[in-house]
Order: structure tokens, then sequence, then C-alpha cells
């Protein structure tokens, strides 16, 4: 197969970038998207050009690294895929295919298609986490969850941090990120403790950078894990609630 | 927890929009600082608003019931409760309420605007391909303030009677059909309508969202509540204007 690239390159945070055009010949309908990246990088360096700066890791869709905007689409045009799952049987051959990094003010671009995704840190140490002290391995059937719960509570835990949502989401919001990361935790025993100082932590942290839900709903669709806009929901009740019940805790929670 | 410095020049690259404020605001009020908060705060003025429509829409359908019965409801309205209340309480009441709704309503959608506009100050140089952000949702920004300015026309046409060729205090049945006789007032009703709707398509499915009270049970219920509200409000209240103008009701 042959397909023609428009990549977004660009040197430098502060430098000027813009569209250019690389030819793809020869790929094979087994390659990954990432792969044909590397296939005209190979060239590039021949030519003793810059190769396209992208990030990736695992190459099987579990670090989260990958995402770049395909054909104005968040890791491409398949379900439940990131970039590196994306094969390019799913292309026509001959295809014209742009590619450009996440677009937003918190996902400030390093280079070509390497965005910084730190923001999404902040949020994390904001809450995304349990402390208490586990001493040695509690017997896993000690604590019994429902399978619903743990179902749901899994589900929520698919996220891998890509960025995607924020990417797809006209508004540049966060929301399906920290609701993931919230709720995965709110939802088993053992993070009922902070749950109500997590939530509200996370969620003033997140609207410290991103901008706010609208409800489109791009986000679900444009998440490799498929993550569902109810946990959205979810952590809106939770915020809410979080106003009532952190005032009740007399500033015992953590400190902000 | 103690805040996080940032550990490298490329955390440091990271700047806020904007910080959590230092002073929160006693509680129910601190729920209006934060954007969950105004969506929410959004979803409940939303609300009323969809409540007050309905219940407008209901009352105006009763212009086919001929003059008396309109007139004699829109009287009715103002002296609902005598001779215990005042005259007008009831009226006086709900305008009370829907104007803080909607200037609450307003605000908060002026300020999320602002922000998600900051949130991607460089949009895609590339053409976006929208999977489930539908045409309704992009355009809340651009119904909203339509329905805000029919808003204006509409109070100036047919309760101070300012923009009414004929306006004759107390009878709403001539002032409907003395406005309603310009095709221009028409077109602008029906459109004012159609943006309504559109931003109710949305709205009406999205405020469960934002109230925290949806669940993965209701979510189809909620496309065909909201397909189904708008279609009623729409068809409800532009049957009037049409009818008028094509002469069935004299
Ligand atoms: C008059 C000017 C108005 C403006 C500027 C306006 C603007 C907006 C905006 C921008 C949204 C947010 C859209 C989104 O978040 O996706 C919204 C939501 C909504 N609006 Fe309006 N609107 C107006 C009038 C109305 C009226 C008159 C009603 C009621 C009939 C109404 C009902 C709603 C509802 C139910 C929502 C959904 C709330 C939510 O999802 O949280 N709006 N409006
Ligand atoms: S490279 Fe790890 S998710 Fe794609």
């Amino acid at each position: 197969m042959d397909f023609t690239l428009k990549v977004w390159r660009q040197a430098g945070p502060k430098a000027r970038g813009s569209f250019e055009t690389y030819k793809a010949s020869g790929v094979s309908a087994d390659m990954s998207f990432l792969e044909v990246l590397d296939v005209v990088n190979e060239d590039l360096i021949e030519k003793g050009t810059e190769p396209i700066a992208f990030e990736h890791d695992c190459r099987e869709g579990i670090c989260g690294s990958c995402g770049v905007m395909i054909n104005g689409q968040a890791h491409g045009p398949n379900e439940r895929t990131a970039t590196c799952q994306l094969h390019m049987r799913t292309f026509k051959d001959g295809d014209t295919i742009t590619v450009e990094p996440w677009r937003a003010a918190a996902f400030p671009i390093l280079r070509d298609l390497v965005v910084n995704r730190s923001a999404l840190d902040r949020i994390i140490e904001a809450g995304g986490f349990i402390s208490v002290n586990t001493g040695s391995a509690v017997e896993a059937n000690m604590i019994p969850i429902p399978k619903v719960v743990s179902d749901a509570a899994m589900d929520a835990a698919e996220c891998i941090g890509c960025g995607a949502c924020v990417a797809a989401c006209p508004n540049g919001a966060a929301q399906l990120f920290t609701s993931a990361k919230i709720q995965h935790l709110n939802l088993l025993p053992q993070g009922q403790s902070e749950r109500w100082q997590r939530t509200e932590a996370m969620v003033d942290k997140m609207e410290e950078y991103f901008g706010g839900c609208t409800n489109h709903g791009e986000c679900q669709f444009a998440c490799p894990k498929g993550i569902s806009i109810d946990f959205i929901a979810y952590m809106n009740r939770d915020y809410l609630k979080s106003k009532v019940t952190n005032r009740k805790l007399g500033g015992q929670g953590f400190a902000t | 927890m103690v805040e996080a410095r940032p550990r490298s020049t490329v955390e440091a690259g990271v700047q806020p929009l904007r910080r959590r404020p230092e002073k929160q605001l006693p509680y129910p009020l601190s729920i209006y600082q934060s954007a969950v908060g105004k969506k929410w705060v959004m979803a409940v003025t939303g609300v009323v608003g969809m409540a007050f429509i309905t219940m407008h829409m209901l009352g105006n359908l009763k212009i086919y019931l001929g003059a008396e019965e309109l007139n004699a409801y829109a009287d009715g309205l103002r002296t609902v409760g005598a001779p215990f209340a005042p005259h007008g309480f009831l009226l006086w009441g709900v305008r009370l309420v829907l104007l803080p709704t909607l200037l609450l309503h307003v605000h908060a959608a002026w300020w999320l605007w602002r922000q998600n506009r900051r949130a991607r100050p460089v949009k895609y140089q590339s053409k976006r391909d929208y999977i489930a952000a539908d045409w309704a949702s992009r355009t809340m920004t651009w119904t909203g303030p339509i329905v805000l300015l029919f808003l204006a026309f509409h109070l100036l046409d047919l309760t101070w009677g300012t923009a009414n060729p004929d306006f004759r205090h107390g009878d709403v049945y001539h002032n409907m059909l003395a406005s309603f006789d310009r095709w221009p007032v028409v077109v602008a009703y029906v459109a004012a309508n159609l943006a309504l709707g559109v931003h109710l398509y949305h709205g009406a499915w999205s405020l469960f969202q934002s109230l925290g009270v949806n669940n993965a049970r209701i979510n189809t219920a909620r496309r065909v509540f909201a397909t189904l509200f708008a279609v009623a409000i729409v068809g409800g209240y532009v049957s009037t204007p049409i009818a008028i103008l094509i002469g069935v009701i004299e």
C-alpha cells in the first residue's frame, strides 16, 4: 500500500509549525500506524533530515503515550484503538492521511507530534491515590466487593491517561480522564475514607488546567479504552456531595 | 497534601489557565465557584426554564378556544388567589424567580464559553471529524443568545407593547393577532423557536449528566425525552403565529 502523510512538524514549543508532506510506499496492510511513521523516519534519516518526533512505548495500547490526531480523530477512526494498534488496513490504498498533535492549552507541543501531558499528573497528585498503611498484603477475599461494583471500577481503571479525551473534546476538557481516575477509587471500599476530599481536590485541580464539560460526548468515542461518560455524571454527583461533606470535616481533610 | 513543585523545565512549561479561588465562599455559594458547579446551576436553571416554557406554551394554546377563553386565562394569571393575595402576585412571583434564573443561566454559559476558548488557544490546523458532538451540542452558544434576543423582542411586543402595532392592555387575543399579521414577525418567531428547539434537544438530554442523576439505564430514555420535549415545545409555539398568518384564527 502507498500513502501520502501530512504530518505536523514543529521544531520546539515556541517554534512555528506547519504540515509537511511525506510519501510512504510499499506499506504492508498489517503494519501499525506507528510502524509507518518508522518507515518514513528511516527515509528521513537516510536523507539526513530530522526524523518525525512522536511518542511511543508499549506499542500494545497500554502505556497511553502514542496519541495523535489522525484525520481529525483522536487515535484515528477506529473505536477502542490506540494509535499503535491502528492497522493500515483501516485505510484505503493511496489515501492521504493527516497527522496532528493533541491541541490544548494544558498540552503544549514539545516537538512535532509530542505534547507535554504532565497536567494530567497534577490531577493525579491532587488525590488519585489511597493513603492507607497497607502492612502485609491482606488475603484478597477479605474485602467482599459485589461483582458489578468491581466490574465498574475496572472499567474506569482501564484509563491509560493518553489524553485523547482532552484532544477530542471541543472544549479541551479533561472530564473523562478525571472521572475515570476518581471513580475507579471511589467505587471500591478501599477508596471510601478519602472519597470526598479526593473528588473535590481532583476536580478543582482539573479545572485549573482544562476547559469544562458541556456534554458533547465526543470523548467516550475517542477513548481507546471506551470509557463511558456515565463516569462523568457519577463524578458530578460526587463533587456536589463533596461540597457538603467536606464542609463537615471541619478542615481535617487534605491540606490544599 | 503539599503542592508538588515542578521537577523539570518540561513540567514548568505547563501553566494553569486559572487558579482555584483562594477564597472559597460559604457552602452553597462555593458550588458556583467551580465549572462543574456552574454546569449544575445551568442544568437547574435550565429545568426551571423548561417548566416555564411548558406552562407558557400550554397557556398559548388557549387561543384556539377563542378570545374570551384566552383573555380570561390572562386575567386569571393576575387575579389568582384573590381576594386574599394581592393583584398580580403569581405573575410577579414567577417573574421574580425567572429573572435571576435567566441571569444565572446566561452568566454560567458565558463563563464556560470563555474558559473553554482559553483551554484551546490554538485550534486544530486540520479538519476535525466529530463522531458524537452533534450540531445541537456545538451550537448551544449560538442558539442560546438567539433565544435571548428573541426574548427581548417578545417582551417589547406582547408584554410592554412598545413593538406592537396596536397594543391594547389586557386584550391578549387582539395583541397576538395584531403582531402576527406581520409576516417578518412570524418568520422571526418561527426561527427563534427552532433555535430554542435545537437548544433543548441538547439541553434536555445533557442536564441529566450535569446534575449527576444520569445512569446507564436511562441513557436511551434521555434521548427520547429530549427529542419529544423539543418537538412538542416547538410545535406548540409555532402553530399559533402560523395559524394567525394563514387566517385559521381571525
Ligand atoms: C437566553 C439565553 C440562553 C443562553 C445564552 C443559553 C445558553 C446555554 C448554554 C451555552 C448551554 C450549555 C450548553 C452545553 O453546556 O452544552 C445551555 C444549556 C442549557 N440550556 Fe440554555 N441558554 C439560554 C436560554 C435557555 C432557555 C430559555 C432555556 C429553557 C427553556 C434553556 C435551557 C437549557 C438547558 C436545559 C440546558 C442544559 C443544561 C445542562 O446540560 O447542564 N436555555 N444554555
Ligand atoms: S504506544 Fe503504548 S499505548 Fe500506544
